[in-house]
């Protein structure tokens, strides 16, 4: 798949928004006064600015609200339903903490859960798709949630809480690429059962149906080499848990520290972001010989 | 809401014929054709004439190669569009209801004034039936030609979609295949039509006859490519008479 900025900057983003939504919404942090303000600011901050980038990923931008509508069958307008709800409820708790330094702590429980609910629901939109072996695992929706919930603690100074998430982190990640690199052939669709020809022998393909480059090429028909992606693999661990972990476990947890610890971590996940669409294979690819990258490659043109 | 129909009172689909197809893209041409004057934007190109030409196809030719146990390869072209399936995915994942089925014939329409453009539905199709245009900014497909078919405009003989109506050489079949007696259900019953990715559990509409039967070899080919070598053994005639003067010298 298409690794398109816009989508791997809103994931990442308001995944640690409402991450830390999540914490300040179920009372592990109850800041107040400016504190407040600027973990508030912060959160909200993180989750509007993913979702603005969001918005980059539409054709029809203006349209947006029309979203809301469908949540009863789609994964993607219950995200924009939990994310309004999530946003609407937390801010007189945020304002009670912020003016008159008291918790409203039910209203910003609900909240809380609710901002679990919206990573869920990001999460769910990948995840559902059987199009798309690679996501339609349970640890997508892992990666996610813990994902969002390590950088929260981090950034919020929680670090015996973060050292054990990272930790989990660096297996929900271990278990998402290694699984993950078995899906689409467990799938069972190939491109014999794709076009009805495996029946008869095995199909290859012989002609390809236009010769420019088209929607469904750029889009979902996104090839990594595997060799950078291995590499690529081993940076994102790097950055996004193993060493924020040992600088939390070395260092004192101040605010240098933790931004420097975040700052990798968070260039770590825009890594494994990165590789997460990227190395996702289409059911799609198959009709343009585009085999899972671990299967032997047919011969086919160069590319232009 | 962007639910399924639980069961439509029809199911109008194509019956493609790759026994019969030639690969001539002339379903694909007369789909843009029609297509992109009659929907509420273009089919656009974009840089049609430069060294990049692009552009949304709702209709597209594939051909493949078939290997196959002693017999000689097949070529087999291979056109590809919406098939309407009775478990969308499509529609299912679209946030805002722009994507819906319809309940009295089973045609999976996309309503344009209520695309975001998301391109989610595209991520959902297995088989790359929608393509976001790039001009207009949302989510083309396959409409069955429903501007044709119930088009008391045109003459009889017009109301199917272009694809099929263009198709010369009549691998392409419209027809209900909710009706068990119909004449498209009957070919598909007759050829052993077959659903494309069975495993996506899509269920669709559209169903493909493989080729026919065709020759195969009792055994292994001997030394074919000793065939191949150029030799003058038994040239006769004014050929003849070259390579044996020649051959003097």
């Amino acid at each position: 798949m298409h690794p398109a900025p816009s989508i791997i900057v809103f994931t990442v983003a308001s995944g640690l928004g409402l991450g830390l939504l999540a914490l300040l919404g179920l009372g592990l942090i109850t800041p107040q006064g400016f504190g407040a303000f600027l973990w508030f600011g912060a959160a909200y901050g993180l989750t509007l600015a993913g979702l603005a980038a969001s918005t980059y990923h539409l054709g029809r931008p203006e349209r947006a609200l029309k979203a809301f509508s469908q949540w009863r069958s789609s994964w993607l307008s219950r995200e924009a339903v939990l994310v309004a709800a999530c946003l609407a409820l937390m801010t007189p708790h945020a304002a009670a903490l912020v003016f008159f330094t008291r918790p409203l702590p039910v209203l910003a429980a609900v909240a809380g859960v609710l901002a679990l609910q919206t990573i869920l629901a990001t999460s769910m939109i990948y995840a559902q798709l059987r199009t798309v072996p690679r996501w339609n695992h349970w640890s997508t929706p892992a990666v996610f949630l813990i994902a969002a919930l390590a950088g929260a603690t981090m950034m919020t100074g929680m670090v015996p809480l973060a050292q054990v998430l990272l930790a989990w982190l660096a297996l929900a990640m271990v278990a998402h690429w290694l699984l993950g690199d078995r899906r689409f052939a467990a799938s069972g669709v190939t491109l014999g059962t794709a076009t009805g020809l495996g029946a008869l022998g095995t199909p290859r393909p012989f002609e390809p149906p236009h010769t420019g480059r088209s929607y469904l090429l750029t889009e979902m028909v996104h090839v990594v080499a595997r060799a950078h992606a291995i590499k690529l693999r081993v940076v994102a661990m790097a950055l996004a848990c193993v060493l924020p972990s040992l600088i939390l476990l070395g260092l004192p947890p101040r605010w240098p520290v933790i931004s420097l610890a975040m700052a990798s971590h968070l260039t770590g996940m825009l890594a494994a972001r990165w590789l997460f669409f990227a190395e996702a294979e289409h059911t799609l690819s198959l009709y343009y010989g585009r085999p899972p990258a671990d299967a032997p490659r047919p011969l086919t043109p160069p590319a232009r | 809401m962007t639910t399924l129909p639980a069961t439509t009172a029809r199911q109008l689909g194509l019956v493609i014929d790759l026994d019969t197809c030639v690969g001539c893209h002339a379903c694909a041409i007369a789909c843009k054709g029609w297509n992109t004057q009659t929907q509420d934007s273009p089919l656009s190109d974009t840089d049609p004439y430069g060294a990049d030409p692009q552009g949304t196809f709702l209709n597209r030719v594939h051909s493949y190669e078939v290997t196959r146990p002693m017999a000689p390869p097949m070529i087999v072209h291979f056109p590809k569009s919406c098939l309407h399936c009775q478990d969308a995915p499509c529609v299912t994942v679209c946030p805002t209801g722009a994507s819906y089925k319809r309940v009295e014939d089973g045609i999976v329409l996309v309503n344009e004034k209520d695309c975001i453009g998301c391109g989610l539905c595209a991520w959902a199709c297995p088989y790359g039936a929608r393509e976001l245009d790039a001009a207009a900014g949302v989510m083309k497909k396959c409409t069955l030609c429903v501007d044709r078919i119930y088009n008391e405009t045109l003459a009889q003989i017009d109301r199917e979609p272009a694809c099929v109506r263009t198709c010369p050489s009549g691998a392409r079949h419209f027809g209900d295949l909710g009706d068990p007696s119909s004449a498209v259900s009957l070919l598909v019953q007759a050829r052993g039509g077959v659903d494309l990715m069975p495993e996506m559990g899509t269920r669709p509409v559209n169903k493909y006859l493989p080729p026919r039967p065709r020759d195969t070899l009792p055994e292994a080919p001997a030394d074919l490519a000793a065939l191949c070598d150029p030799t003058t053994d038994g040239l006769r005639g004014f050929l003849g008479w070259i390579d044996r003067t020649l051959k003097r010298f």
